[in-house]
């Protein structure tokens, strides 16, 4: 084998090529990045809307994510990718994700433990403020419209498997959910209590009572109930698995 | 006798011959309907059935969003209207209980249903008459076993004159021809299997040949790329190098890509990743290395270059709002010289499905996100948000201009106008 001799000069040159060559591989392939393979990094792409680490804030429409129970968090990734529950945005996103992943989210989100901002100052009146009141912590028997405490906990902080707590949300959010239950477009496992007491509110109620449960402050170190306080008043095929 | 007679006589005549010119070339290579019923099917012809269902993605079409499976229902809009799936289950009132695999075999090969109607191509028959009896039947067979669900089809909502059997009897005339695929004798048995997948079954040219529900002549295998019904994806040309074509892919990373998708070279978004997620990631090895190996020979042609208007000078004043909003939203995972992450983000610097003219498939990457398919070899898929909620049209606009003409990349300005349009 022929080994070529450079001199001093030679060398200085081979050197320069060799030197180029390489500045040419690191510009033909930037150095591969990476990024930390965490559920948080996977799930950046929920950080826009619902804040970073799912933490949105109490103004706006779009919910926190955050701390809610696993369990009721999976069923409406379920709900969006089968249609149960309508949101273009979230339902191109779930699409075609396995019931797997689906779980492995729900978890991650509920094992967030977030402190909540202070809730914003109501510009409500203070009738309508006291009717959510009323609706909320004891509701109306006479039209057999349960207390939200009755099911949600009395500290609204919601409660496992998979009841939410009412708490720390938009009022505008809560008004488009409990719409969508009256109009059917959103809709949970059989039989189907949040959609049954919906359609007993009136649009009045629904205002007063999302109003009202958006201006009450999160109490520190909030947590869902380990089990919710059963019997429940109606009969729900979610929320309890 | 009167004069206008003859003409009249003439022009009757000439109508009546059109007509039957026309129902021929319906009628054409048509195999008479027995009354048997169905023979009993082997449990192999039925496992064999339900492997093509998946290979032919039916269930993506005959299936609502949260539906019973087959049970049809799902919209899917054309250029010409909305039509719906049907219901393919055995019920016999609205299903196809009550059909024989001759029906059904006319349906795939001819379009033609039990009733006789002219079926519209949105069903992609011209796609479905490559495939042989044997597998027509094993398909049948399948969905004679599936549970019989009762859900009444809903008529298509198609405009005038598409509506009509007249147009839909004109269209096939003129551009249908049934014909079970023939091999090219000169290619190897594998290269046939996979054109005979690609073309028949897998309908990828129903997306990627073009908008062909009433359009020109396109046969089955050609793949110049047209806009998919959903969402108004652009299924990219599968000929052409500046689009999707993967005559320079290794086999084994289209096999990757079909299969889990996500490869080295290129992964599936919108239309395509639901195509991994309910067809090609359950096709076995062999099937898939047939169509990867099919899909490298496809001829290529230069349809990026007819297609893509002269790339004027972009506006510096909206490369740098671009470069602002791109390091504030975009930079963390796509890297500050658009290098991506490995195994998590793509790079955008020589990103085809970014600097592709038409721009549809990066613009509805910014407006609505989305994950990659959750597949047996990728169950854990990495995903971008949705921009839609977060940027206005302006800043989308500006966002995509700028990662179209930096890092090397050359491809020309996106206008707000041209976000708007895909919202």
């Amino acid at each position: 084998m022929h080994i070529p001799h450079f001199g001093s000069g030679g060398r200085a040159a081979a050197f320069a090529v060799a030197l180029a060559c390489a500045a040419l591989a690191a510009a033909a392939q930037p150095a591969l990045r990476t990024v930390p393979d965490t559920m948080a990094q996977r799930m950046q792409a929920c950080t826009p809307c619902h804040g970073q680490q799912g933490r949105s804030s109490p103004v706006g429409y779009l919910p926190r994510i955050a701390g809610k129970p696993a369990g009721y968090l999976v069923n409406q990734l379920k709900n969006f990718r089968d249609g149960s529950r309508y949101s273009a945005a979230m339902s191109r996103l779930v699409e075609f994700m396995s019931d797997d992943y689906l779980r492995e989210i729900g978890d991650y989100f509920a094992a967030l433990d977030l402190p909540y901002p202070p809730p914003p100052v109501p510009t409500e009146r203070v009738g309508v403020l006291r009717r959510g009141e009323n609706l909320a912590t004891r509701g109306d028997p006479g039209r057999q419209v349960p207390a939200c405490t009755q099911c949600h906990g009395y500290a609204l902080t919601g409660a496992l498997p998979a009841l939410p707590g009412l708490l720390g949300l938009p009022a505008d959010y809560v008004i488009g959910q409990l719409g969508a239950w009256k109009t059917g477009s959103r809709r949970a496992a059989a039989p189907d209590c949040m959609g049954e007491i919906a359609r007993r509110l009136s649009a009045d109620d629904v205002r007063a009572v999302a109003v009202w449960l958006a201006s009450r402050p999160v109490p520190p170190g909030a947590r869902p109930a380990a089990q919710p306080d059963l019997p429940l008043p109606l009969e729900c095929g979610s929320g309890v698995r | 006798m009167k004069r206008w007679l003859p003409h009249a006589v003439l022009l009757a005549v000439c109508a009546l011959a059109v007509i039957a010119l026309l129902a021929a070339l319906n009628l054409r290579d048509e195999s008479p309907i027995g009354d048997a019923r169905p023979s009993a099917a082997s449990a192999e012809q039925v496992q064999r059935g339900a492997y093509l269902a998946r290979a032919g993605n039916c269930l993506a079409c005959h299936t609502i969003r949260g539906g019973a499976p087959y049970a049809g229902g799902r919209a899917i809009e054309t250029p010409f209207g909305t039509v719906h799936g049907s219901n393919i289950t055995p019920d016999a009132k609205t299903g196809i209980g009550s059909w024989s695999a001759d029906h059904f075999w006319r349906a795939m090969h001819n379009g033609r249903s039990k009733d006789g109607r002219l079926l519209v191509p949105a069903f992609p028959y011209p796609n479905f008459t490559l495939i042989t009896r044997e597998d027509s039947d094993a398909l049948f067979a399948y969905l004679r076993t599936l549970p019989a669900v009762e859900r009444p089809n809903r008529e298509h909502a198609l405009r005038f004159p598409y509506s009509t059997q007249a147009a839909l009897a004109v269209w096939r005339a003129l551009y249908f021809r049934p014909g079970v695929y023939e091999a090219d004798r000169a290619r190897s048995g594998e290269w046939n299997r996979g054109a005979y997948l690609v073309g028949g079954l897998g309908h990828c040219s129903a997306c990627h040949g073009g908008p062909t529900v009433f359009g020109p002549a396109r046969g089955s295998l050609e793949m110049s790329g047209g806009v998919s019904p959903i969402d108004k994806w652009y299924a990219p040309s599968l000929t052409s190098r500046a689009e999707a074509s993967v005559a320079d892919w290794e086999t084994g990373q289209i096999v990757e890509l079909l299969q889990t998708g996500v490869s080295a070279r290129g992964s599936a978004l919108g239309p395509m990743a639901e195509v991994v997620y309910r067809s090609t990631q359950f096709l076995s090895d062999a099937d898939l290395r047939a169509m990867a190996g099919f899909l490298k020979t496809l001829p290529p042609s230069s349809a990026a270059v007819q297609r893509s208007a002269p790339i004027g000078a972009v506006d510096p004043e909206i490369l740098e709002r671009g470069r602002t909003l791109y390091r504030k939203a975009c930079e963390d995972c796509h890297g500050p010289r658009g290098e991506g992450a490995r195994g998590a983000y793509p790079a955008l610097a020589g990103n085809r499905t970014v600097v592709m003219n038409p721009p549809s498939n990066v613009i509805r990457a910014v407006l609505s996100g989305g994950f990659l398919p959750a597949t047996r070899g990728n169950p854990r898929p990495w995903g971008m948000p949705p921009f839609g909620h977060v940027l206005d049209d302006a800043e989308v606009a500006a966002v995509i201009t700028f990662i179209r003409n930096e890092w090397g990349n050359s491809a020309g300005g996106v206008s707000s106008v041209e976000v708007q349009r895909m919202r």
